[in-house]
C-alpha cells in the first residue's frame, strides 16, 4: 500500500508551500503506468488530510496516459499497460510519459480567515 | 502509530544495530515520515503571541491578494521530490565514501538473507561488508547477518511495507559503513511498494526464485522495470519444477529490456561466482567515478 506513503508526501508537500492558508483543492499529475492507484490515493487523502490545512479539500487526479518511443523503428506508441510491444514486436520501448507523479496545483483560500483558524490547525 | 493518519510513520518506525559482537538495543522515536506540522516555522505556536479576534491576523501569508475568495498555487512538483532528494543526498554520502550500496528487493522467501549471508562468508574477508535490513517487526534478520560477524542494523517499518530515503539516512548514521565497502541494503519482502522509492543505491538488485512462478516479472512489472540486475535464485530445485527458465527470463526483459541477469543457488552455490564478480565490477566502477 505505497499510496499510503505517497499521500503522505503529497500532504507534506503542499503543508511545506501553502503558508498555513487552507487549502481548498489539490491537482495531481498521475501516470497510468505509475503503479500508483488513484481510488487508492482518494482514499488515503481523506485520511491525510485530516487534522491539516487540506482537510476536506478534493483531490483532482489527472491520468496521464503511456506513451513511448521504439527505439528500433522509431515510432511513438501508446502504451496501455506497463507490459506493451511495439507493433513492430520490439519491446525496447523508451517512456515518454505515463510515469508522472506530480502535484500540479493547489487551490487556497485567500480571504482573511478569523484569526484563529490557522491556528487551530497547528498542533505542536 | 501516526496521530495524523493512523498509518506508520516514523514514531513506528525502530532501528536496532548489530555490531556483530553485541546487539545494541536502540529505540528510534523520531525522523522517518514527517507530518508537516513541524516545518512551519511562522509563530503561531509561541506562547506569548496572542491573537485579538478584532485585530488584523499577523500571521504572514505572502500569497494572499485581496482576492476574497481563492487562488491557485502552481506547484509543478514530483511529490516523491523529497524522497528522491534524500536519496541524492545518501548517493552523494556514500559516493564521497566510495562506497557502493545494492538495493535487494524480492517477494518474501527468494533467499535475500540467506544471500547475503553467503556473500558475507565468502567474500566478507576480501570486503567490508555492511548490511541494513528492512522488514516490518522482528529483529530476526539482522540477528543472522549479525551472527557472521558483520556489521548489520535493523529497520522495522512498523505497518510500513518498504523503505524509504529518510530510513537509510537515519540507519546510515547509526552504521556508519567504513570508506571502500559494499553496503547491502535488504529491503521489505515486497514487489510492489519499493520499486517506487529510490534509497540512493549504486544499483537495485530483484531476486526472484524458481519455486515462485516465471511470470512474476509480467505480475510486477514495476520492481522488474527499475532493477539493474535480476538474480535467479534457487536453482538446484529446477529438476523438481516445472519452472521455465528462458521463459522467465524473457518476461523480465519484456518488461526491462536491459536487465542483466544471473541463474544461481545460494543453497548449493552454484553460479555465486558471477554473482560475487557483479559486486566487484560495481565497486571498480564507483571508485573510479568517486
Amino acid at each position: 500500500m505505497h499510496e499510503l506513503a505517497i499521500t503522505e508526501s503529497i500532504v507534506e508537500s503542499v503543508e511545506d508551500r501553502v503558508n498555513g492558508a487552507r487549502v481548498l483543492r489539490v491537482a495531481l499529475l498521475i501516470g497510468k503506468l505509475s503503479g500508483v492507484v488513484p481510488d487508492a490515493l482518494r482514499a488515503c487523502f481523506e485520511i491525510c488530510a485530516e487534522g491539516t490545512v487540506m482537510e476536506g479539500a478534493a483531490l483532482d487526479i489527472e491520468e496521464t496516459p503511456g506513451r513511448a518511443r521504439c527505439r528500433d523503428c522509431e515510432a511513438q506508441v501508446e502504451l496501455l499497460d506497463t507490459i506493451a510491444l511495439c507493433p513492430c514486436g520490439s519491446a525496447n520501448l523508451a517512456m515518454l510519459s505515463g510515469r508522472e507523479l506530480k502535484i500540479r496545483s493547489v487551490e487556497v483560500v485567500t480571504c482573511v480567515p478569523p484569526a484563529d483558524a490557522p491556528t487551530a490547525l497547528k498542533r505542536d | 502509530m501516526c496521530s495524523t493518519c493512523g498509518c506508520s510513520d516514523g514514531a513506528e518506525t525502530r532501528l536496532t544495530v548489530f555490531t556483530g559482537e553485541h546487539k545494541a538495543g536502540h529505540s528510534h522515536a523520531d525522523d522517518g515520515h514527517q507530518h508537516g506540522d513541524h516545518h512551519h516555522d511562522h509563530s503561531h505556536g509561541s506562547h506569548e503571541h496572542h491573537h485579538d479576534h478584532d485585530e488584523a491576523h499577523a500571521h504572514s501569508h505572502e500569497h494572499i491578494q485581496e482576492n476574497p475568495a481563492s487562488r491557485t498555487l502552481q506547484l509543478e512538483q514530483d511529490i516523491l521530490a523529497k524522497n528522491n532528494h534524500l536519496a541524492e543526498h545518501n548517493r552523494g554520502w556514500l559516493e564521497g565514501r566510495e562506497i557502493v550500496a545494492f538495493n535487494l528487493m524480492s517477494s518474501p522467501g527468494a533467499g535475500k538473507t540467506s544471500l547475503l549471508e553467503r556473500t558475507i562468508r565468502e567474500l566478507g574477508a576480501d570486503i567490508p561488508i555492511c548490511v541494513v535490513e528492512g522488514d516490518q517487526e522482528t529483529t530476526l534478520d539482522a540477528e543472522r547477518i549479525g551472527a557472521t560477524g558483520c556489521r548489520a542494523v535493523q529497520i522495522n517499518t512498523g505497518s510500513g511495507c518498504h523503505l524509504d530515503a529518510a530510513m537509510i539516512a537515519d540507519a546510515l548514521k547509526r552504521l556508519k559503513p567504513p570508506s571502500g565497502s559494499v553496503l547491502m541494503i535488504e529491503n521489505v519482502g515486497n514487489l510492489v511498494c519499493p520499486a517506487l522509492f529510490d534509497l540512493g543505491e549504486s544499483a537495485k538488485v530483484v531476486i526472484a526464485s524458481v519455486t515462485e512462478g516465471e511470470d512474476k516479472p509480467l505480475k510486477y512489472p514495476h520492481m522488474f522495470r527499475s532493477a539493474d540486475l535480476m538474480i535467479l535464485n534457487k536453482i538446484d530445485l529446477l529438476p523438481y519444477l516445472p519452472f521455465n527458465v528462458d521463459r522467465c527470463i524473457a518476461y523480465a526483459r519484456q518488461v526491462n529490456p536491459t536487465l542483466k541477469v544471473l541463474q544461481l543457488s545460494v543453497l548449493k552455490g552454484d553460479g555465486m561466482d558471477a554473482w560475487y564478480s557483479f559486486l566487484r565490477q560495481r565497486k571498480a566502477a564507483q571508485s573510479v567515478t568517486a
